[in-house]
């Protein structure tokens, strides 16, 4: 097993440079999440590591050594591709055996480890079959199997589960998660999807643009987003951002204030916020209820129950404790530490 | 008239069309066929003889007057022998015009692709001199050359056309797996593309084996094909119609058979490549 190191790392495509000097550590056995908008660099970065991608300037090390001109086979590193990327044309055995066979590993060692990764991931009885035959979660595992029997140093997950149903994916999640305790490997994996990163980081790393925004644990990110992206990209439905003249923050003095919707309760008097009823969405288990301030702009509250309050009403709100109120610079959108 | 009963004369005028057309591609080959079995003077009666008693004297005449066996074989070696060797430069080059796609490969396909609007006579001196330096004069070698690179550029498009049509990821997990280029086009690309291959053979070999500028211009006896073996029936006092047309079905006949088996292995493989 072995850590990642990443120094500086550009990428350009000729004139233009999508990757801007990136720097970022990975430890042994940790499971990081790359996560970020479309085009953010997320995917260039992990393809990087694996070598499918040229780094133009920079290092990538796996362990101790720099790999950025070491073949992707040789690197340690399996991938799991979001399109699956099987062998239609051979046996789920043969799509899992296919590296090892590249390498002239010796049969009885590839039935070996073919066996024992398809008992992992309980895919034993569909070794005979073509992937034609599999659905999309089964395939998905084969595509993991695939990479379970390379025992490769780090895996690296490009957005495996964005193919999947919604049942399927939180089951995928869940076993990905339990892979990881039982492997200890360390894991690298792409998604734009912030809750399965929150879900199944030790670490995130957000991404825009080809910088990184923010390095740091799930809860970290949700409780102290060093800028106003992380802050609106990390936690569903995202923070509500208010000018300092829309709202009643004494503590602004011309910053941007940022509430959680989940952090903001109901008050009878004046509150933090007073927002117009727009929209209710009931979802059950809470009511998830659509406002508009007093300046025109959008924002949501979590609430227990749906209001009581007809649309086009005012309702007041406070932040459960002041903890929870988050300041950005207007400019820069740097958080502004209290 | 209901709608419904548009869409049926419609559709019925589509399939009189179609039945038309198809007539219309086969009745030469038809004609061609019974003129065989035909006498020379039923051949050229007027009106044309639809009813008559076939005779085989003419496919009789042709054997004892020349090899058709020999003339077969050259046909098949060269037609075969052509593609298999045009396939040998294609499959590697459009592997990587279709996986390392860089900003002339289109302009270089277009060049290739336009060799194939040079009017074969135009290089006939430079080719026919070749030949002669090396001795090649009424040899196989010399037509399984030209056939390949006749059909190269065609060959070439249509295979970068199918190669493009394998997902990327599929290559790329292949490259995570440590396989060799070789095997990545043996183990990888060639599966995948199997049907695209097939088809693509099958044009080639029928072009080679339609082809006859070469075969009459470089061939004398030793290496003639079939082409060659037709023309040769082109006698100075005049066509002998059923002779030529005896001739002319024993050339078909051998692609005809060879394209109708190959086109179940065809369809099959056509499906085999499109699954995902």
């Amino acid at each position: 097993m072995a850590g990642v190191t990443i120094e500086n790392l550009r990428k350009s495509y000729g004139d233009i440079e999508v990757m801007h000097g990136v720097d970022l550590n990975i430890e042994d056995g940790e499971f990081v999440v790359f996560v970020g908008p479309s085009g953010c660099g997320k995917s260039t970065l992990l393809r990087m590591i694996a070598g499918l991608e040229e780094v133009t300037s920079g290092t990538v090390a796996i362990g101790d050594q720099v790999v950025n001109d070491v073949a992707p086979s040789k690197r340690g590193v399996a991938m799991v591709f979001q399109t699956y990327a099987l062998y239609p044309h051979m046996t789920v055995f043969k799509n899992m055996a296919f590296g090892l066979m590249q390498a002239k590993t010796p049969e009885d060692e590839i039935n070996r480890r073919v066996t024992q990764a398809a008992e992992i991931l309980q895919i034993t009885d569909y070794l005979d079959r073509s992937p034609r035959n599999l659905s999309g979660g089964q395939r998905q595992r084969v595509a993991i199997g695939r990479a379970i029997v390379r025992d490769p140093e780090v895996f690296l997950f490009d957005e495996p589960l964005s193919n999947l149903d919604a049942a399927l994916r939180v089951q995928t999640r869940l076993e990905i998660k339990r892979l990881h305790e039982r492997l200890q490997s360390t894991m690298i994996y792409v998604t734009h999807d912030q809750v399965e990163a929150m879900t199944l980081a030790d670490k995130i790393v957000v991404l825009r643009d080809g910088y990184i925004e923010q390095v740091g644990s799930p809860i970290e990110l949700y409780t102290r987003p060093a800028n106003q992206f992380v802050a609106g990209f990390i936690g569903s439905p995202q923070m509500n951002f208010f000018d300092a003249d829309d709202c009643n923050n004494a503590n602004a003095s011309g910053n941007i204030t940022g509430v959680r919707p989940e952090h903001l309760t109901q008050v009878k008097s004046k509150g933090l916020i007073s927002g117009k009823l727009e929209l209710v969405e009931q979802m059950g288990e809470f009511a998830l209820v659509h406002l508009s301030t007093p300046k025109g702009a959008m924002f949501s509250a979590k609430m227990p129950l749906p209001p009581t309050e007809k649309l086009g009403e005012t309702l007041e709100f406070n932040a459960n404790s002041d903890d929870l109120i988050h300041l950005f610079d207007p400019q820069s959108g740097l958080r502004i530490s209290e | 008239m209901t709608d419904k009963q548009r869409d049926i004369l419609k559709n019925r005028i589509a399939v009189f069309f179609a039945w038309v057309a198809a007539l219309a591609f086969f009745f030469p080959i038809f004609w061609m066929v019974l003129t065989g079995f035909k006498t020379e003077n039923q051949a050229i009666a007027i009106p044309p003889l639809l009813f008559f008693e076939p005779t085989l004297e003419n496919y009789t005449e042709i054997q004892s007057r020349m090899n058709y066996t020999h003339f077969a074989m050259n046909s098949i070696i060269t037609s075969f022998g052509g593609t298999l060797l045009a396939l040998l430069i294609a499959i590697p080059s459009a592997y990587s015009m279709a996986f390392n796609t860089g900003r002339w490969t289109k302009d270089i396909l277009m060049w290739m692709l336009s060799t194939k609007m040079l009017p074969a006579v135009g290089v006939l001196m430079p080719i026919y001199l070749i030949c002669q330096k090396f001795g090649l004069l009424d040899s196989r070698i010399a037509l399984v050359v030209i056939y390949a690179m006749m059909n190269l550029p065609i060959v070439m498009l249509i295979l970068f056309n199918y190669f493009r049509e394998i997902p990327k990821e599929i290559l790329e997990a292949s490259r995570m797996d440590g396989t060799s280029t070789l095997n990545e086009i043996r183990q990888v690309v060639m599966p995948l593309a199997w049907g695209g291959i097939a088809s693509t053979a099958l044009l080639s070999i029928i072009l080679c084996w339609n082809e006859a500028f070469w075969s009459i211009v470089l061939t004398t006896t030793e290496a003639s094909t079939l082409t060659a073996f037709v023309a040769s029936f082109q006698a100075p006092e005049g066509l002998f119609w059923a002779k030529v047309s005896a001739v002319s079905t024993l050339a078909c006949a051998p692609i005809v058979v060879f394209g109708w088996l190959a086109q179940k292995q065809l369809v099959q493989g056509l499906t085999f490549g499109a699954v995902k």
